[in-house]
């Protein structure tokens, strides 16, 4: 197996942890020149990033109005409206953090983990929900897997996505119980339909509390809740769902389909890990470490394991190479940055499914394309393209490579370049649509 | 422009149709594909399949509704249409209130409802389940789609022959060495110098990796769909692209019943552009589209109701306009819902369901058996017809193919075509 040099790897490593440039400080390639080891430890420490843009103040939502009641329309106009708005100004905080942290790995991680536990605000509506999520990823996804999984169970966002609400006694709602088990923790093939219905009923009598203006609490209602034992995985107890949790997160299964899914957007989507990795990095211990062992697994080394960004990362690294920050463009223009990520198909807060993002060759169409070209050219009038300007002709087309993190522009590309050097925006517009830019190395 | 736009299912637990996809990456080049002879106009006679994917799993029980049946009140009561409400088909089933275009098309005799169809040993995740629908694959998921093994089977493979309306491709589409094209609602206009600059990044280069060949391909194929389907704006034909976050339909609000395993999407707006390029005469012969937000956990009756009138009003609208084009509709989804009626007004995940097809050429009513709610399995429905049969039937009829070379051996066929 061909093997990447050391600085190809911390290239790599990286765009990987963050979101292709090291942020509006310097690019990936001055950091690259720090050495393996220190690279890692740097990305991996988790102190917080005080720096970055702190969350949105989202207030309640107002009543919804019934449906069909005419005297109500204004009520559920103005409903519409503050849903709507709480979601733009969500997406577009992640977004600007995303584009200004120091500390990429943080908001990458988290990403990672909402696609993960992928719960949509088309469902929720409530943004306060959604952020409250938000932070929990982001404050528990670098410990113990276990700890995180107790606390999404009971994530009021998620249990409203998954209609744990309507999970009582005497009708289970198998949702929660189901995606917990398939998707969340063990991976298909690893549980029978039976253990997805006795998990079903161990669930019964959590709901969500949204009355009042406060914050949306999980709540048990021991009226509902299913008496008695149940028999999930061959263990016949009277499981609560923290129990339940603990039982299913201590299955071989879970640290192998939590690291398989992490490789899967770390390493390659295509090829998965061996097993002798696989054994290796299952029994890393907590989240973290469980990271290292990929990032230092001998195939992360590899050139054949190439990524495709995903429209998020694709999009946010472009806006920091260019100095973007979403949360100061003027409305309009935000409006097209949120079509973009429409358009490539990947909003964060709005996955398409509780299986979270596609991956790989899937982002890669024709109409994505498109949209990527209209991306381009937008961002390298809101961007700041000084470098490019001040650097002669047939010098932009390296600068533009440091820029965007990209090792070197294939013969092809680089000609293409070359031929449109001498109009900066258009040069630049060029690079951030080229496929050495959008599949990563 | 997202919610319709989203391939739902190709996900780390579906199909991986990223390595089928990059295996086909250098197959073709945008040269080949222009000199190819996919760029003259379609046969008359050539008859097209418009494949709906109704995702998160429709309840086909109140879709083809057993409505005299006092079982199937039994298990739903708050869920069950009565007898008075349902269109009458015969043999004691309906249709949902919601479908009157489809009753009429049945009255016509261009409405086929096949019963009782999915694969042996249903599975009961969406996305296991869809991967199986997708890749025709009963055992389990393979890395091809069954109608990307059919591009396969095409000589010149033209990814036009193909098209999915929407952003990212279900893997339905992807075969060994062709990938179907992805065609987008509204969108910018290229400019010819933009058209040539994707024209000259897809040139082929040596040593890349299949992922970036992919990836380059995509902006010739890019410029080859500008080419055929037109380079003009769609805004006003489709809606102007929305706001991400924008609510619509006016559904904000009433759509929390099914939205964890895809959400709903502009399906009239999809087959707009499918009857524009059908009327044009591109020579594509089988589109992709879908509507999403049918997981109906809970509130099921109201959200199912909007769907399938959604569905309704889309597909009848769209034959009315495609009248004469030898067209063939086919409308599934990755199973059909739990017969008994959970507690918020909604089912879990279930088996089997029907498969509406409708068009001129196809031969309307019964086709397979109505599963018994007298012999429900864990509540669950049986299976009556292999879904490999209807596909079969498809591909012999509608696409001139072999089904057994792209469905494993599989040929059986049935009457409704």
């Amino acid at each position: 197996m061909a093997t990447l040099d050391e600085r190809a790897r911390v290239h790599r490593l990286l765009q990987r942890t963050g979101f292709g440039s090291t942020g509006p400080t310097g690019s990936a390639d001055d950091a690259a020149g720090e050495g393996w080891d220190r690279a890692l430890d740097r990305v991996l420490d988790t102190d917080d990033d005080p720096g970055a843009p702190p969350p949105p103040d989202l207030g309640p939502l107002p009543e919804r109005g019934k449906a069909g009641d005419e005297a109500a329309d204004g009520a559920r106009q103005a409903y519409r409206r503050a849903v709507r708005e709480q979601r733009e100004e969500l997406t577009v905080w992640w977004l600007d953090r995303m584009a200004a942290t120091e500390r990429p790995w943080i908001e990458k991680r988290t990403l990672l983990w909402h696609d993960h536990w992928a719960t949509s605000v088309q469902k929720v509506k409530s943004g306060r929900a959604m952020l409250a999520q938000n932070q929990t990823l982001r404050s528990l996804g670098a410990g113990e897997f276990r700890t995180l999984a107790r606390a999404m169970v009971q994530d009021p966002a998620l249990m409203l996505w998954l209609d744990a609400s309507g999970n009582t006694a005497e009708a289970p709602n198998e949702n929660l119980a189901r995606e917990l088990m398939e998707l969340f923790v063990l991976g298909v093939g690893h549980y029978e339909e039976d253990d997805v219905r006795q998990a079903a009923a161990a669930l019964t009598g959590w709901s969500v509390d949204r009355r009042g203006d406060g914050e949306w609490k999980a709540r048990f209602r021991p009226q509902r809740h299913a008496d008695g034992a149940q028999t999930v995985l061959g263990t016949r107890t009277d499981f609560t769902a923290t129990s339940l949790v603990d039982h299913l997160v201590a299955q071989p299964a879970c640290p192998r389909h939590v690291a398989s899914r992490l490789w899967a957007r770390l390493v390659s989507a295509e090829n998965g890990p061996s097993d002798a990795s696989l054994d290796r990095i299952a029994a890393a211990g907590d989240l973290t470490a469980v990271v290292r062992a990929i990032l230092t697994d001998p195939a992360f080394a590899d050139p054949a394991n190439v990524l495709v960004k995903q429209p998020v990362e694709y999009v946010v690294g472009t806006l920091r190479a260019l100095g973007i920050r979403p949360a100061r463009l003027e409305g309009k223009a935000r409006g097209q940055l949120l079509r973009t990520l429409g358009g490539l198909g990947q909003t964060p807060f709005a996955p398409p499914s509780v299986g979270g993002w596609p991956h790989g060759a899937a982002w890669l169409t024709t109409a994505a394309a498109r949209v990527r070209i209209g991306f381009a050219q937008q961002a390298v009038r809101q961007g700041n393209l000084d470098a490019v300007r001040s650097a002669p002709a047939k010098e932009r087309p390296g600068e533009l490579a440091r820029l965007l993190g990209v090792p070197a522009w294939s013969e092809r590309t680089g000609a293409v370049l070359a031929d449109a050097a001498g109009e900066p925006e258009r040069v630049a517009a060029i690079a951030v649509t080229a496929p050495e830019y959008l599949v990563q190395p | 422009m997202d919610t319709w736009t989203r391939r739902k299912f190709l996900t780390t637990s579906g199909v991986t149709a990223g390595a089928a996809l990059a295996a086909g990456a250098t197959a073709y080049t945008v040269d080949r594909l222009l000199a190819s002879g996919a760029a003259e106009p379609r046969a008359r006679d050539a008859k097209i399949l418009v494949l709906v994917t109704l995702y998160g799993g429709n309840d086909g029980l109140n879709t083809v509704v057993p409505a005299s049946d006092p079982a199937y009140h039994d298990l739903r009561p708050d869920l069950a249409y009565g007898e008075d409400e349902v269109l009458p088909l015969g043999e004691g089933l309906g249709l949902n209130p919601g479908m009157k275009g489809f009753k009429g098309l049945w009255d016509e005799g261009q409405l086929a409802v096949v019963r009782g169809v999915s694969y042996p040993r249903p599975d009961h995740s969406h996305f296991r389940s869809m991967s199986i629908w997708q890749t025709a694959s009963p055992s389990g998921p393979v890395p091809t789609g069954w109608l990307g093994r059919w591009l396969d089977t095409a000589e010149d493979h033209d990814p036009l022959r193909a098209v999915s309306v929407g952003a990212t491709l279900p893997p339905l589409l992807a075969g060994e060495r062709t990938a179907g094209a992805a065609v987008q609602l509204g969108g910018a206009r290229l400019t010819a110098p933009w058209q040539r600059v994707c024209g000259e990044l897809a040139r082929a280069q040596d040593g890349v990796h299949p992922l970036q060949a992919r990836a380059a391909a995509s902006l010739g194929d890019l410029r080859t769909v500008v080419d055929r389907f037109g380079n003009e704006e769609r805004e006003e034909a489709t809606g102007a692209p929305q706001d991400p976050d924008e609510p619509r339909d006016g559904a904000e609000g009433e759509d929390d019943g099914g939205g964890s395993a895809g959400s709903q999407g502009q399906l009239a707006a999809q087959l707009a552009v499918v009857s524009e390029a059908i009327r044009a005469g591109v020579p594509t012969r089988a589109y992709s589209v879908s509507l999403g937000g049918f997981d109906t956990h809970a509130a099921e009756k109201t959200t199912q109701t909007r769907l399938l009138g959604q569905l309704d009003e889309a597909v009848t609208g769209f034959l009315r306009q495609v009248r004469g084009e030898n067209v063939v509709v086919a409308v599934y989804s990755e199973f059909g819902r739990r017969a008994r009626a959970n507690a918020n007004q909604g089912t879990d995940h279930g088996t089997s369901g029907p498969v509406l097809v409708l068009g001129e050429p196809v031969r309307g009513g019964f086709h397979g058996d109505q599963p018994g709610l007298d012999h429900l399995r864990d509540d669950d429905l049986a299976t009556t017809t292999d879904f490999r049969d209807v596909y079969a039937t498809l591909l012999e009829r509608v696409l001139d193919a072999d089904p057994g070379r792209i469905l494993d051996g599989h040929d059986r066929t049935l009457a409704f075509l």
